[in-house]
């Protein structure tokens, strides 16, 4: 079992989430992270998808999914080269001893504390798949109240 | 040209070719049903709409047509909801038109409002809520499109009672263009290729033919490739009547229930041709060990079919007519003059066999009598269960488009109003439901339908007074607790006589030939004829579920 990086086109009409979503339900596929958004071409939506499964299990998810009449086109990022970012909101209630690491980390992790509160901050991260593992492993320790991810994102460098 | 919503509807099914279309009225539907009060289509009113998807899915299988329904909203299109699976999992292409709530009420928990589009997406190939008028042609062509290409399908087109009474400019575009939805038909030549060299080298092949054959009407051409290449065939319960069983290479069915001969051939074959099959459980029995030994060409027009259950050699992604036209061009006949005499053996050693008395009757019998009489030439329909064993092993197809059954999702229920949706389709044919006393009285009601509208189909209930597979699961696996499968029926020459049918019942072997000849006469009405079969009559051979395909009981002894 992996992780696989899929960006799919889909025509963006009502519905379409949903039969998407069943699709995964039903056959009892794995989906770690889903992101949708209306591409420049307003017809057309793109769904950005972790999805978790063994190799044989993967070739099935394709292969539903492109059968998918709203489905137009699907990338495999499996064996490409692409980057791959996600956004993290966190937040973290500090005292008066902690603070001051809290925003140390953020500032190593080139994060943004985007607002001070008198018991929490707002951080935002973005980044890869590593980072976003070791931001959160950083940030474990303190008391975080909230942790808001995007799910991933991905484009082919070529 | 300017018209109402109902009367594009109507024009657009005139325009894909419908003749005819079955269904139910009520009142998001009233602005359609008032249209077809006067127009040429043929409209038949079924008793409960769940008679009306299986009529639409049996008119469709056996003509070849897209069969198309009607229901309200709410009530209407939730019955539906077994027609639609039952078509879905058999990939069956039909179109149904279910009314809905007006726009402005969706969601609002109307009267006889359901989610119709949420509750049959996972049943349906496509399916639409047409919320504004100006897509309405554009959809009901697109609709046909969808159902009939590729694998074929349902596809359920949900109509607000406001757009079915708006007004707009209807004109038919024959072209239509899906970008997500483009079926490959030919297949890849380099895989085609490889197959031939594959077939023309193997010593043990077999043919493993599905409902692919028939829905692409590769009936021809994959005689053609037996016949040259001197392959056995054998045909799944949907691929039954792709291949005429009265041919000396052909095998009969695979599987749970399937000839002891084709399943030691599957098991000892060095090369599988899988032909527009899915590799469904019931064929496969224990997957680990399915064909051990074999090499496998899968042909199918669906590419998520292709090593979705067992890992296939050599996947050809395309239409099984196309492909096998040109697989019989490149291929040559191997050299496998052993493994046939070793299944000629078989089928001598091991053929399909029941034990005949003086006295009782037995299901096999009626049914071998059923083929005699029509010479074979008759439209088989099913329902579920022993009936449809019965009728599987003992009815030799020889036609496509001949046996009518739900394979997949394994309906009760289906065989009767899919008998009065064939005889709609194929009005010189005669046409024959093989039913059992439980599965007949899931939609008895549409005797009334075939009553009104003399259609004369012949309902054969093999009467045994029980649900006759579970109850044989619960003599073999559950030490004969014979847990609710045993019926009270009712007295069904009464029931045929209340509904104006024509009943007649048959105790005897003897009474068997002349009742069907009296069936047989019925010019107009339906007719049903209770044969009081043995109670505890099985299906032989079989394989426990979970077990390996050579793993049979009764058959090999």
């Amino acid at each position: 079992m992996r992780d696989y990086v899929l960006s799919v086109l889909v025509e963006n009409k009502s519905g379409v989430l949903a039969r998407v979503a069943g699709l995964f339900s039903a056959r009892g596929f794995n989906i770690r992270s889903l992101t949708v958004a209306e591409t420049d071409s307003p017809s057309v939506s793109r769904m950005s998808m972790v999805v978790n499964a063994d190799e044989r299990t993967f070739e099935q998810v394709k292969k539903q999914l492109n059968k998918l009449i709203d489905v137009i086109s699907i990338q495999d990022f499996t064996k490409k080269d692409f980057l791959d970012r996600e956004l993290l909101l966190i937040k973290v209630n500090f005292n008066s001893q902690n603070r001051s690491a809290i925003i140390e980390i953020v500032e190593v992790l080139q994060g943004k504390v985007l607002h001070v509160g008198s018991k929490s901050i707002c951080i935002e991260i973005v980044g890869d798949k590593e980072k976003v593992a070791t931001s959160l492993q950083l940030l474990k320790p303190y008391n975080l109240t909230e942790v808001m991810r995007t799910g991933v994102v991905a484009i082919g460098k070529d | 040209m300017i018209m109402k919503g109902a009367e594009i509807v109507i024009e657009a099914l005139k325009k894909e070719g419908v003749k005819d279309v079955f269904g139910y009225p009520g009142g998001s539907v009233l602005p359609l049903f008032d249209v077809l009060y006067d127009t040429p289509v043929n409209f038949i009113l079924t008793r409960h709409e769940q008679g009306a998807a299986h009529a639409a899915d049996g008119y469709a299988r056996s003509t070849g047509r897209v069969g198309v329904c009607i229901a309200t909203s709410g009530p209407g299109a939730t019955n539906l909801v077994t027609g639609i699976a039952t078509a879905y999992m058999d990939s069956i292409p039909i179109v149904c038109i279910t009314g809905q709530v007006k726009t402005n009420l969706i969601g609002n928990d109307a009267f006889q409002e359901a989610d119709t589009t949420g509750i049959t997406r996972p049943i349906t190939k496509y399916n639409y809520l047409v919320k504004d008028i100006a897509d309405l042609g554009k959809t009901i062509r697109e609709a046909f499109y969808c159902a009939s290409t590729g694998r074929p399908g349902p596809v359920v087109i949900d109509l607000p009672v406001d757009v079915t009474m708006a007004k707009a400019n209807y004109k038919y575009q024959d072209k239509v263009k899906i970008r997500g939805y483009n079926p490959v038909l030919k297949g890849h030549p380099l895989q085609i290729k490889k197959a031939a060299k594959l077939i023309s080298g193997s010593k043990k092949p077999v043919i493993y033919a599905g409902g692919g054959i028939i829905i692409s009407s590769a009936h021809k051409e994959l005689k053609q490739l037996s016949d040259k290449c001197c392959i056995p065939v054998t045909t799944t319960l949907m691929g039954l009547g792709g291949f005429p069983e009265t041919h000396d290479l052909s095998l009969g069915m695979p599987g749970m229930h399937g000839t002891v001969y084709a399943n030691l051939a599957i098991q000892n074959s060095d090369l599988i041709i899988a032909v527009g099959a899915r590799f469904d459980d019931r064929v496969t029995g224990k997957i680990e060990a399915f064909a051990p030994k074999a090499k496998i060409i899968h042909i199918d027009i669906d590419p998520s079919a292709i090593s979705k259950n067992v890992v296939v050699d050599i996947p050809i992604v395309g239409d099984a007519k196309n492909i096998l036209a040109e697989v019989i061009k490149a291929a040559k006949r191997p050299d496998n003059e052993e493994w046939l005499n070793q299944i000629k053996d078989w089928k001598k050693d091991f053929p399909l066999k029941y034990k005949q008395t003086p006295s009782s009757l037995k299901p096999q019998y009626v049914i071998e009598q059923i083929y005699e009489l029509t010479k074979g030439k008759a439209i088989i329909s099913t329902e579920v269960g022993q009936n449809q064993m019965w009728a599987a092993h003992w009815y030799k197809y020889t036609k496509p488009r001949t046996f009518i059954s739900s394979g997949g999702l394994g309906t009760m229920g289906y065989g009767f109003p899919a008998a009065i949706g064939a005889k709609v389709g194929n009005p010189d044919k005669i046409v024959i439901d093989i039913a059992g006393d439980g599965s007949i009285q899931m939609n008895i009601q549409e005797l009334a339908t075939a009553v009104s509208y003399e259609i004369p189909v012949i309902v054969a209930v093999l009467n045994n007074g029980y649900l006759g597979m579970v109850r044989q699961w619960q003599e073999l696996f559950y030490k004969k607790r014979y847990s609710f499968t045993h019926l009270e029926n009712p007295d069904f020459m009464k029931i045929a006589d209340a509904y104006g049918a024509v009943g007649i019942r048959v105790q005897k072997k003897s009474e068997v030939i002349p009742a069907l000849k009296k069936a047989l006469q019925s010019r107009k009405k339906p007719v049903i004829i209770d044969f009081m079969i043995e109670e505890f009559e099985n299906v032989f051979p079989m394989v426990p579920a979970g077990e390996a395909i050579d793993r049979m009981i009764g058959g090999m002894a």
